[in-house]
């Protein structure tokens, strides 16, 4: 790698590292400072590294560099005075150079606090997926806007105000007690599932941005699972959903970004490292007592590795929705539930319980009733598969029901 | 929306013997498939639970009677809380309840919320 290449790629793995130990260690209320320091440092190695060249290991060249940045911040700044000596100065006396420590361990934890911090109850749920885009993951507003179909204005407004948020709110940047942990572990959670799924089921045509998004989120549940206090079954539940559902993202998008439908999808192209690793988290997942939507989840996807059709297996995905269902009711799953409800009790039965869900105002209600009455009642097929093209919005929604109206009319 | 309490009973007689434990297991996927029709329809508070046969009455006086199908035939198997609009959705819900395949029957009343 040269250095064109190598300062975007350590932007996206060291930039997020650094913020969060100078933010744990500068407290909340200056992360604007330690993202400054952060870019400061990457500005600086960019202008350095193209006149001199690399240097030898240029991980800890920006480690070096933020950390002296830090060190003459914490001299001119008050903070030093008023917060940090005295903590400084109780562990290590007649010390006047502030530790900052930037070993691996210390980085993992300040990188879960972080984690805990930005996914705290006081800050809106849909702020907490971009901050932890932004701040955990280094994706700057215009990639967050990319994946959000917004623009980079919204994100970037959306993004400084749950930063005031997460200032006023005085939110501190440490690991929940004991007695909160199942808590806060099941918020982090819930913001890391979304993060996932913005990008495996995003509309964004970028599908490399999508990906990222999805491996960020893994690294991220991946943490959660190293540590002795949040390594919990759900969260080994969620990272095996994860692995299962990531398994097919090669094969369910063609060269064009088109959507490939899972019954269409080939199989050779499914990840077989993925789905092990699915199986093996799933298992840690069976400890304890408790079934989360994490576990349903992973179990359904889990069928889903495999692809042969046998009753077992449409068995096993009905019983798991009717079992999701109770724990968290979702028209999505509502919708699956009914089509698994087809595949293992027959066309006539889901059609009668399809036509109670009362979802008219969704086209993936009246795809899913035009795909049960296709070789039932063909016009009443058409009629669905119309109404769900004008309700789709996305291109490759539209894409997918056309070539379903087509394949009808050829009939 | 309102709650409704459903509840289910069964006739033990001659006719209509306890169910074996095979038979219990049968029911299982209809029931299963039933409460996840309810759910799927963002209806279902609660799946409730079953009941054992076994019970005791508790009268006045210090009078405990083995129960409660000492004096009534019809025991209680188990209960669900549903939402919905009105007591004929409600019932209209219970149309789908596997009980009525074995014999057996579904009450629907409205809770009132204390």
């Amino acid at each position: 790698m040269n250095e064109t290449e190598l300062i975007p790629h350590l932007f996206r793995t060291e930039y997020s590292k650094i913020v969060a130990v100078l933010c744990k260690l500068f407290g909340i209320e200056y992360i604007s400072t330690a993202e400054d320091i952060a870019s400061d440092t990457f500005l600086l190695a960019a202008e350095t590294w193209g006149l001199k060249g690399l240097p030898q290991n240029p991980t800890a060249w920006l480690y070096k560099v933020s950390k002296n940045k830090a060190i003459d911040f914490l001299r001119r700044n008050k903070v030093f005075t008023q917060k940090v000596t005295p903590a400084i100065t109780s562990a290590a006396i007649n010390t006047t150079e502030p530790e900052i420590d930037l070993t691996l361990q210390n980085i993992t934890d300040s990188q879960l606090q972080m984690m805990f911090a930005i996914c705290h109850p006081a800050i809106p749920a849909e702020a907490q997926i971009g901050l932890s885009l932004n701040i955990l993951c280094g994706f700057g507003a215009e990639e967050i806007a990319d994946a959000f179909l917004s623009n980079k204005e919204t994100i970037y407004k959306r993004l400084s105000r749950a930063k005031e948020k997460l200032q006023a709110e005085k939110v501190k940047i440490e690991m929940p007690g004991t007695a909160e942990i199942n808590q806060r572990c099941a918020n982090v959670l819930t913001t890391l599932y979304l993060l996932f799924s913005e990008g495996y089921y995003s509309s964004s045509q970028n599908t490399t941005l999508r990906k990222e998004l999805c491996i960020e989120a893994m690294r991220l549940t991946v943490m959660l699972t190293q540590n002795e206090q949040t390594n919990i079954p759900a969260a080994n539940a969620l990272l095996s959903l994860m692995c299962f559902h990531s398994s097919r993202f090669d094969a369910r998008m063609n060269q064009q970004g088109e959507i490939i439908l899972y019954e269409d999808q080939d199989e050779k192209l499914w990840n077989t490292e993925l789905i092990k690793k699915g199986e093996y988290y799933m298992n840690l997942a069976a400890k304890g007592n408790q079934i989360t939507k994490y576990h349903l989840e992973a179990a359904i996807a889990y069928w889903h590795t495999q692809k042969k059709d046998t009753e077992e297996k449409w068995e096993s995905i009905l019983q798991l929705y009717n079992k999701l269902l109770q724990v968290e009711y979702s028209p999505i799953a509502a919708l699956n539930r009914t089509y698994a409800l087809s595949k293992a009790n027959g066309k006539e039965q889901a059609i009668t319980e399809a036509e109670k869900l009362n979802l008219t105002g969704n086209y993936l209600y009246h795809s899913l009733l035009g795909n049960l009455y296709t070789g039932v009642d063909n016009t009443k097929a058409l009629q669905h598969f119309q109404t769900a093209l004008l309700l789709a919005k996305s291109a490759s929604d539209k894409f997918t029901i056309s070539k379903n109206i087509s394949s009808l009319v050829k009939k | 929306m309102k709650e409704f309490l459903l509840i289910f009973r069964r006739e033990n007689t001659a006719a209509n013997p306890p169910m074996s434990p095979e038979q219990i297991q049968a029911m299982m996927k209809p029931w299963q498939d039933w409460i996840g029709s309810i759910a799927a329809q963002n209806k279902l508070v609660t799946a409730g639970n079953r009941l054992e046969a076994d019970g005791k009455v508790v009268k006045p006086g210090n009078i405990i009677t083995n129960g409660p199908y000492v004096e009534i035939k019809e025991a209680i198997g188990g209960y669900t809380i549903v939402k919905a609009d009105s007591l004929e959705e409600a019932t209209e819900i219970s149309k789908g309840c596997p009980i009525l395949y074995v014999g057996g029957n579904v009450e629907v009343r409205a809770i009132i919320p204390m």
